[in-house]
């Protein structure tokens, strides 16, 4: 806006910068000393070298726990997304009575800890005789998640759908075949969307899994362990790996939303 | 006779919420059973009793990390919220339309670093031997390094770091949606742009502004990793004495006892909220 006097637009600039310095600080510490040639993640910069990828690559924790974070992450994302989705679906297109207190009900583990959701599931697998095992982790992870996954869909359902839902049926299509034949794909970038918000989540969660796990553990736990050895550039490669990956799933739906709102 | 059908939508909530009542719900009420049966000294659970809440109550160094752990939320909050309402604002005012989006983006890009990592890389950047310390060293800013990690303040910074980015995102939500039509309406007016900011943008962006602080107070006074990584061990909060309950106590009962405890602020904290939420809305 043309009219703003420029110290104002300086003023901003400025206190724009030193926000994103102070966002991108700790990652950029991380990111630069996984490249460290040294022994320590500190300054000084003995020289650039993959050495600590290399390292992280080969060290077999590492690697199983980012296989069993995969498996945690896909799975609770795909089941949060699909529970999310059918009650959506339920309360959006039905009339049901108490649909507030439902809702409600749905959303109720966005408003607790992480600690009490593992808490919970940590002591009932103990009364229970359970050992600690990844289905509790991906069983917490569904219930902090699915709630996002509904939200998500539930802002998605319109009435736009509505119409093409009930032509469908007029057609002689039945609910299931409306429900997965017409409802999902129109908004599939909203499920996939969905999906991968529940996924990085999910698969870099710390507190439930580190509650509910023993020796079969995901990549943030692996990683805590590592960090009672101190300083090292190896949690370093790893940290900027997961960071990775992460950044890029956003990224690719960032990219699927942008070019839907284009249309 | 004829049974009533139950409404079929009520069916495809089903799942969804006996998820929530089979893993969450009943958990959560073993849990409170669990903590009503304080272990014995054979270290089984004994009998019925509230021994365990007395006991939490009774214990200064319990109350203290309970106080600790709100006064660290609050300072977190309300810091992170006053950091990032002029961030958010100046994404939506001052930023060109077509570099919004980026902006934002690259505003909450970190959030996405690994939780676990996310302390680590505040811990290498304040150690000592960091690189903050050591750009002040060589900038003759200070003489000798600075103690910036292991301490409650360390805490309170990286909590900072994570919630200006959370709150930027809520806040931006918020400013986003307004019709900027109306705050140049007050300015037509005769209003000054503070006046314009204060009675019409302000009031309008609230809704945002306290769906962000109650995810922050949700998520840091629940927060374990953070304390324990950042802290040092002069100050600790709740979530490292349920830790410690279970790890080197064994005694899950009162670390149960805790972690309900620890609900009832998060609850008192929604309450105090949702009263301001509405008063927003009018």
């Amino acid at each position: 806006m043309s009219y703003r006097p420029s110290t104002r637009t300086v003023a901003a600039g400025l206190y724009m910068t030193l926000c994103y310095v102070f966002i991108f600080l700790p990652v950029g510490v991380l990111v630069l000393f996984s490249f460290q040639s040294g022994n320590l993640p500190v300054p000084p910069l003995h020289g650039l070298s993959p050495r600590w990828y290399e390292a992280a690559f080969n060290d077999g924790r590492l690697v199983d726990g980012f296989a069993n974070s995969l498996l945690v992450g896909g799975v609770s994302a795909a089941l949060s997304v699909l529970l999310g989705f059918l009650s959506a679906f339920g309360l959006a297109r039905y009339e049901i009575p108490g649909k507030a207190l439902l809702r409600a009900l749905i959303m109720l583990p966005l408003a607790v800890s992480y600690l009490l959701v593992g808490m919970g599931l940590l002591v009932s697998s103990a009364a229970l005789g359970l050992g600690p095992s990844l289905i509790t982790v991906i069983i917490g992870h569904v219930v902090i998640n699915m709630p996002l996954a509904f939200a998500v869909c539930q802002a998605q359902l319109g009435e736009h759908q509505r119409r093409i839902e009930s032509a469908a049926r007029d057609l002689g299509a039945g609910t299931f075949r409306v429900l997965f034949g017409i409802t999902a794909p129109m908004i599939a970038p909203a499920l996939i969307a969905a999906f991968c918000l529940c996924f990085t989540l999910s698969w870099d969660e710390f507190l439930i899994a580190y509650l509910n796990t023993r020796f079969d553990v995901t990549l943030p736990v692996v990683i805590w362990d590592l960090l009672r050895g101190g300083l090292n550039p190896e949690t370093n490669a790893a940290g900027s790996f997961i960071f990775l990956v992460s950044i890029s799933v956003m990224l690719i739906v960032e990219l699927f939303l942008l070019r839907k709102r284009r249309l | 006779m004829k049974i009533p059908k139950p409404p079929a939508g009520f069916l495809f909530a089903l799942p969804a919420l006996a998820w929530i009542g089979l893993f969450f719900l009943v958990p959560v009420l073993i849990m409170a059973g669990y903590s009503l049966h304080p272990l014995t000294d054979a270290g089984t659970p004994g009998p019925l009793s509230a021994a365990d809440y007395a006991a939490f109550f009774a214990e200064p160094a319990y109350v203290q990390a309970a106080i600790d752990s709100i006064i660290t939320t609050l300072v977190v909050t309300i810091a992170s919220t006053l950091l990032a309402y002029p961030f958010a604002w100046c994404i939506v005012f001052a930023v060109p339309k077509r570099f919004q989006r980026i902006a934002l983006i690259a505003a909450i890009l970190p959030f996405w670093t690994s939780y676990v990592v996310r302390s680590y890389a505040w811990l290498l950047a304040l150690s000592p031997v960091g690189a903050v310390n050591k750009a002040l060293l060589a900038l003759h800013i200070v003489s000798h390094p600075l103690m910036f990690a292991y301490n409650p303040q360390a805490t309170e910074f990286g909590f900072v770091h994570f919630f200006l980015m959370l709150n930027t995102l809520t806040i931006y939500a918020s400013l986003a949606q307004i019709n900027p039509r109306y705050e140049l309406a007050a300015r037509d007016l005769g209003a000054s742009a503070l006046r314009g900011f204060l009675t019409i943008t302000l009031p309008l962006s609230l809704p945002g502004v306290a769906v962000g602080a109650f995810l922050t107070i949700v998520l840091c006074i629940g927060d374990y990793v953070t304390p324990q990584i950042l802290g040092g061990f002069r100050e600790l909060l709740l979530p490292q004495l349920i830790m410690m309950q279970i790890q080197r106590q064994l005694d899950l009962p009162m670390a149960s006892a805790m972690s309900l405890l620890l609900t009832v602020l998060v609850a008192l904290a929604y309450l105090a909220l949702q009263r301001w939420l509405r008063v927003a809305r009018l």
